[in-house]
C-alpha cells in the first residue's frame, strides 16, 4: 500500500506531465469535490439552458427557425446527460445531483435567469451566450480529469452550429428593416453584460479560480477568457452594424486587445444567490419537469421489472 | 420535492460503430431501465449526427477493469519483450518488401 503522500506524487506528476486523471486513479478529495461541483453545476446550466429558448419554440418565425431551434434545445438537453455521465464517476449520484438543484443549494450559470423576450434574443444568446460557453469549453477540453475532457470534446464538436445559427438570427434582423434592427440591437444591449459574466467573478475575488488553475482543470483564468470572448465579438458586432453597449469600449494597442467596462459584480451577486429576474421560474420549470415525468418512471422500472420475471419464467 | 429515492434506472456504456468494419468506441454512458430503453437512450444521447450504424450498450456494473494501481505488475509480462516488434530485427537496405 502506497502512502498518501506518495500517491498525491504521483499525482502531481500526472498533472506535471499533462496526463489525464481517470476515475479510478488516486486523486485528493478536494480535487474530486472541486470536479463535482464545476461538472454538475455545468450540467444544470445545459439543462436550465432549454428554458429561456424552449420558450420560443412554438413562435419561431418559420418553419426552419422553428427545426433549428428544436434541435438546437435537443442539443442541450443531450449535454446536461454527458455532463451528469462525467460527474457520476466521480462517485455522486444522478438524485444527489437533481436534488442539490431542486433545491438550490447547487448554482447554474446566473445568464440563464434573464427573460427572453423577443425573437432576437434567441439570435442573442446562440450567438453571445454559446459563444462564451464555446470559449470556455475548448480550453475545458484539455481539463485534467479524462471524462469531463471527453464530454467537452463532444459537447465543442456540437456547439458551433448553436453560435452560427444565433449569428445568422442576428445577422438577418440587423439587415432587416429599422424595426428589426432596432430589435436585435436591442437584444444586445441587454445580453452583452450578462454573458460578461458567464466567465466568473474577476481573478482577484474569484474562490475557486486558484485551485482550478493549479489542478489544470482550467487553463485559462475567467479574466482572460472575458479578454478574449470581447476580443472576438466586437468584430462581430461591428460587422453587422450593431453597438455593443459600452461607451468605454476602445482598442488597446498595446494589449492587442479591448479595453472595456466590467459588469456589474453586485448584479451578478444578486442573480446569482437567486434574485435575478427569472430565477423562481426556471426553478419551479425544472421540479415541475421532474415531478410531472415521476409516473414515467415508475412505469418504466415496473415494467422492466416484470419482463425480468417473465424471462427468468420462461 | 420527493423524500423517498428517486428511480433514476441503471447506469449503461454505450459504445458506437461508425461503419461496418471499424471497431466499437466507447461513447459515454446513459440511464435506463431496460436494454431497450438502453438502446434508445443511447441513439437519442449520442448519435443525433450520424456518429453510428450500430450501438452496443452495456450494464456498467458487468464491465471489469484493471486498476491503475496495478499497472506495473499487470502489464509486466509484456513490458520487456522488444524482440515482439518488428524494428528488433535487423534487415539489409537491399532487401525489400519486408
Amino acid at each position: 500500500m502506497k502512502s498518501e503522500k506518495e500517491l498525491e506524487e504521483i499525482f502531481e506528476k500526472k498533472l506535471n506531465n499533462n496526463e489525464f486523471i481517470e476515475p479510478k486513479d488516486w486523486m485528493p478529495e478536494k480535487y474530486r469535490q472541486h470536479l463535482i461541483r464545476q461538472i454538475s453545476q455545468h450540467a444544470h446550466s445545459e439543462v436550465v439552458g432549454m428554458l429561456p429558448e424552449g420558450n420560443w419554440i412554438t413562435r419561431a418565425p418559420s418553419l426552419r427557425a422553428k427545426l433549428v431551434l428544436l434541435a438546437k434545445v435537443q442539443d442541450e438537453g443531450g449535454h446536461g446527460l454527458y455532463l451528469y455521465s462525467a460527474a457520476e464517476t466521480l462517485g455522486i449520484s444522478r438524485d444527489e445531483m437533481l436534488d442539490a438543484l431542486h433545491s438550490g443549494k447547487a448554482k447554474y450559470s446566473s445568464i440563464f435567469n434573464y427573460p427572453t423576450l423577443t425573437w432576437a434574443d434567441i439570435g442573442a444568446i446562440g450567438w453571445l451566450v454559446d459563444g462564451a460557453a464555446i470559449m470556455n469549453q475548448v480550453m475545458l477540453q484539455r481539463t485534467s480529469y479524462g471524462p469531463y475532457s471527453r464530454a467537452m470534446i463532444r459537447i465543442c464538436k456540437e456547439e458551433s452550429f448553436h453560435q452560427r445559427q444565433g449569428y445568422e438570427i442576428m445577422m438577418r434582423l440587423a439587415l432587416g428593416t429599422p424595426e428589426q434592427k432596432q430589435m436585435a440591437q436591442d437584444a444586445l444591449n441587454r445580453w452583452w453584460y450578462p454573458t460578461l459574466m458567464m466567465f466568473g467573478p474577476p481573478d482577484s475575488e474569484s474562490p475557486h479560480s486558484a485551485d482550478a488553475i493549479k489542478w489544470r482543470i482550467k487553463r485559462e483564468t475567467n479574466d482572460q477568457l472575458r479578454q478574449k470572448f470581447v476580443n472576438q465579438t466586437v468584430p462581430q458586432a461591428e460587422f453587422i452594424g450593431l453597438k455593443v453597449p459600452d461607451p468605454n469600449l476602445k482598442w488597446n494597442e498595446e494589449k492587442k486587445g479591448y479595453d472595456f467596462t466590467p459588469p456589474d459584480w453586485e448584479e451578478f451577486k444578486r442573480v446569482i444567490s437567486g434574485n435575478g429576474p427569472c430565477n423562481k421560474e426556471r426553478l419551479a420549470a425544472r421540479i415541475k419537469a421532474h415531478e410531472e415525468g415521476k409516473w414515467v418512471r415508475e412505469a418504466a422500472a415496473a415494467y422492466a421489472q416484470k419482463h425480468k420475471k417473465e424471462v427468468l419464467v420462461s | 420535492m420527493n423524500t423517498n429515492k428517486d428511480n433514476q434506472g441503471t447506469l449503461w456504456e454505450v459504445f458506437l460503430q461508425k461503419k461496418s468494419g471499424q471497431p466499437f468506441i466507447h461513447a459515454g454512458s446513459i440511464h435506463a431501465f431496460d436494454k431497450e430503453m438502453a438502446l434508445q437512450n443511447a441513439r437519442d444521447t449520442y448519435t443525433r449526427r450520424g456518429e453510428a450504424t450500430v450501438v452496443w450498450v452495456v450494464p456498467s456494473n458487468c464491465i471489469v477493469s484493471s486498476t491503475p494501481e496495478d499497472i506495473g505488475s499487470f502489464f509486466d509480462p509484456a513490458n520487456d519483450k522488444i524482440y515482439r516488434h518488428p524494428t528488433f530485427y535487423h534487415i539489409p537496405d537491399a532487401i525489400k518488401n519486408m
